[in-house]
């Protein structure tokens, strides 16, 4: 065997992760070369040429940048709702014992084990009902993307706060610090990144969702839905624009935290 | 998105607390109520008018109004309408959780154990896909899967496809890309649980002579079970429900439920609807009850 089939038998399964790994960035491969084509008809699937100017006119298809900053106020304000309110819960459930506990596990579990078409459906159906299905739109979508956010911050948190060392507070109660001083000396600080993690995941689930919102919107039109509705005419290659710099925002923001925490530890070695 | 990966983990590690006094407890309360209101309200609530609107008179429309009128047929007559993008549905949410399976295992296996120093790197790479809109992604296998693209071209190649064969359009393009978008819900639980197993037990497999192949289908596998469970749902459940895919890498020969559920809703037609996604929501259930208790692993939330 020569002594690369070698080091192919002995990293078999390393070898496949990367295979694995390349069929998930395939398609972002193609949303990056897509963003700098230019087109020949409305109906290209293919790149027809080079050109940087969707990069520099990434508003020009009429009804994107609206789309876009639509989705980014609900995305925020949904983040912002939803983290508070799934971090007060986090942390009932971790440090506190109380009748039906699992039971209240087991409800915060259910919307995320329920398809998204049927969290949209029953909220459409809700909204219709109690007279509300002539006024979808932007508080409709910010009221679902809350639901379903929350469930999603209270176990991140939940994980983080689970994980803590208990220890450390009663140190500080040790020391002569009431509660609220340990709280927000010790306990925060700890709990800081879980909180953050599950801000960052909230607002990508926000921006992301299609199902729900759309069954939700009435006219007004999220980023997910804009692109929906294009994929049905023609698809202007300023989308794969948007597409590629939120994925490079995200990589920017994922390096910089991995880089922090690396610094981090050597300092403390 | 790590939050999918410690569903798993938490549990375990989440201890209950010691029994506290009354004032304590109330505090638990205070906490949870405003969450907890959220929740019941655009959650429960709603799932009951979604269960109300099913059973409406199916005669009545957005103009006129829909009256109650228990009409519990409903279910019956739009399932007989409407049975086949059911299964379908489920058919191709089953092949995608197994494809997801036999994709991220490896993967997740990989970060687990062999990554090393590159272990959050390849964590990251995972969840970098999520940052980029699920639906741009989707269309962009919409390209790689074109009749004149070079997946087609090679498979065409080494004719595994016939010269006239496609891609697009197909059952195979639906589930590609559906495997695609849910894989990351598989590898993370997977690996949350491989991650916590302790090397020592494989060794021990190693120094009591089995094989590698042994070793993992009676130590490693087990052991990770609770992943596989976890993953499995996480994938099932909104590849069951899912309608993107289906419109946009496929025909209406390869149309799933979710995509009969939007049109009925978006046309008005509520009680039909309505006892569609009620069904669905009820198979689902009924399904992950069975999975979960005969996979044993009730432990999960």
């Amino acid at each position: 065997m020569t002594r690369f089939g070698r080091f192919i038998a002995r990293n078999f399964v390393l070898v496949l992760g990367f295979v694995v790994l390349l069929y998930l960035f395939a398609p972002i491969v193609v949303v990056m070369l897509m963003s700098f084509n230019a087109p020949k008809s409305r109906l290209s699937y293919t790149f027809d040429g080079f050109t940087v100017d969707n990069w520099l006119h990434p508003c020009r298809p009429f009804g994107l940048c609206d789309a876009v900053s639509t989705s980014l106020r609900i995305g925020l304000l949904a983040t912002v709702v939803a983290t508070a309110l799934g971090t007060l819960m986090a942390f009932a459930m971790v440090r506190h014992r109380f009748r039906g506990r699992s039971a209240t596990n087991l409800f915060i579990f259910l919307p995320m084990a329920s398809p998204e078409i049927v969290l949209g459906s029953s909220l459409l159906a809700l909204f219709v009902s109690s007279g509300f299905g002539g006024r979808l739109g932007f508080w409709t979508i910010l009221i679902a993307h809350v639901m379903f956010c929350l469930s999603f911050v209270v176990v991140t948190v939940k994980a983080r706060l689970a994980g803590m060392d208990s220890r450390l507070e009663q140190a500080a109660m040790d020391l002569y610090a009431n509660e609220w001083q340990t709280f927000w000396r010790v306990t925060f600080p700890l709990v800081f990144p879980g909180i953050l993690a599950a801000a960052l995941l909230s607002f990508s689930l926000s921006f992301d969702d299609f199902i729900i919102t759309n069954l939700n919107a009435g006219t007004t039109v999220t980023f997910p839905m804009y692109v929906w509705g294009s994929a049905q005419r023609d698809i202007p290659p300023q989308i794969n624009v948007i597409g590629t710099a939120m994925f490079l925002l995200a990589l920017i923001f994922v390096l910089a935290g991995e880089l922090g925490r690396r610094r981090r530890e050597r300092t403390r070695s | 998105m790590s939050a999918v990966g410690q569903l798993g983990a938490a549990s375990q590690s989440a201890a209950p607390p010691p029994v506290e006094r009354s004032g304590r407890r109330m505090t638990a309360y205070l906490l949870l109520l405003p969450g907890g209101l959220w929740l019941l309200l655009f959650f429960v609530v709603p799932l009951v008018s979604l269960l109300a609107a099913s059973l409406y008179d199916p005669n009545g429309s957005i103009e006129n109004g829909f009256s109650m009128t228990w009409h519990w047929q409903n279910f019956g007559t739009t399932m007989a309408d409407y049975w086949r993008p059911f299964g379908r549905s489920l058919w191709y949410a089953l092949l995608t959780t197994a494809f997801c399976l036999l994709l991220g295992y490896p993967l997740a296996y990989a970060i687990a154990m062999r990554a090393g120093r590159w272990k959050n790197l390849m964590l990251a790479l995972v969840i970098a896909p999520f940052f980029t809109s699920f639906l741009i992604r989707t269309l962009s296998w919409k390209m790689l899967l074109s009749d004149n693209g070079f997946v087609v071209d090679a498979l065409q190649w080494l004719r595994i496809l016939g010269p006239d064969g496609r891609l697009l359009a197909t059952t195979a393009a639906v589930v590609t890309g559906l495997t695609y978008n849910f894989l990351p819900f598989m590898v993370l639980p997977l690996y949350a649980s491989l991650e916590k197993i302790d090397r020592r037990l494989i060794e021990a497999g190693g120094d009591l002579f089995a094989g590698p192949v042994t070793t993992f289908r009676t130590v490693t596998l087990p052991l990770s079970m609770p992943g596989v469970v976890a993953g499995t749902l996480l994938t099932f459940i909104p590849a069951a429900g899912d309608y993107i895919n289906a419109q946009l890498l496929g025909t209406p020969k390869q149309r799933m439920i979710g995509n009969d559920i939007q049109r009925l809703f978006a046309a008005g037609a509520y009680p039909t609807a309505a006892a569609l996604s009620v069904t669905l929501m009820a198979a689902i259930v009924v399904l992950v009850l069975i999975y979960v208790r005969r996979s044993g692993t009730e432990e999960l939330v």
